[in-house]
């Protein structure tokens, strides 16, 4: 009995193989959109502070010409186009998972087609409007 | 065979919770005000798009008109549920120190509630006047 305890003390931790992670794996388009749809979502959470600013700036003449003077810079406009573009990207990517959740789209055509299109989709989507407000704003 | 087939009480077996009694909510509700999220963030950018140009006093009449209004606050309840279960699961997955996991997941719901109502005001403000 204390030849066993002694030998259980002993023990060190066996070495069993331990699960792949990232950097195991080939990078694939799939698995680039789920990074991608986190980090949008991320992107998201923080951008509703500006979102919650244009409200609130909106009830004043000089809150609202700041938040105009912010927007119409290029760094605002830099944020503001990542924002739009993050938005979409999120919302298509959330549709897609709404997809996948009634177990369709799952196939190796359908998984690879739906990312892509969420790609596109989102940039396509985000270039127009961007085209619309340039046209409507002017361009600074 | 004798006995019972498994060890649920009947109840627990009708109830069909399992063990548990709960733990889907927050998948659920994410599901939810995703679906909800669609319309209401296409309708929120098309309003955004109708006030590109405008001045300030015709901003704040269109943002403060009932219908607007309400398709706004709408989507700021619904994003801000959507982003409070987001970033716990964001924060679960990542931080693995008990004390900073609690404490982000603590900045998580102070953030995501400060945030929903300054939105919230921000509309009632423009809704209700100063």
């Amino acid at each position: 009995m204390m030849a066993e305890t002694s030998s259980l003390e002993r023990r060190v931790p066996a070495e069993r193989p331990l699960s792949p992670h990232l950097q195991i794996y080939r990078p694939m388009l799939t698995m680039m959109m789920s990074i991608v749809h986190r980090i949008t979502g991320l992107a998201n959470y923080f951008g509703t502070l500006l979102f919650a600013w244009w409200l609130i700036a909106a009830a004043s003449p000089n809150g609202y010409a700041k938040f105009q003077w912010f927007a119409s810079s290029w760094i605002g406009r830099l944020i503001l186009f990542g924002y739009t573009w993050s938005v979409i990207h999120h919302m298509l990517g959330g549709i897609r998972h709404l997809i996948w959740d009634t177990g369709r789209g799952f196939g190796p055509k359908e998984r690879e087609w739906l990312v892509a299109a969420n790609l596109v989709g989102s940039i396509a989507i985000t270039v127009v409007l961007w085209i619309f407000i340039i046209l409507t704003m002017g361009v600074g | 065979m004798a006995g019972p087939k498994h060890i649920r009480t009947p109840l627990g077996r009708v109830l069909g919770r399992g063990a548990a009694k709960s733990g889907t909510e927050h998948f659920w509700h994410q599901r939810l005000t995703a679906v909800a999220n669609v319309p209401l963030t296409i309708a929120a950018l098309g309003i955004l798009i109708a006030l590109l140009g405008r001045n300030q006093a015709a901003a704040a009449q269109i943002l403060g008109s009932p219908a607007v209004s309400i398709i706004m606050l709408l989507f700021v309840s619904s994003i801000i549920i959507h982003m409070r279960i987001g970033m716990a699961a964001i924060i679960e997955d990542y931080v693995h120190d008990e004390s900073a996991k609690l404490t982000l997941l603590m900045a998580n719901t102070f953030f995501t509630i400060a945030v929903g109502l300054a939105a919230v005001y921000g509309l009632l403000k423009l809704s209700f006047g100063l």
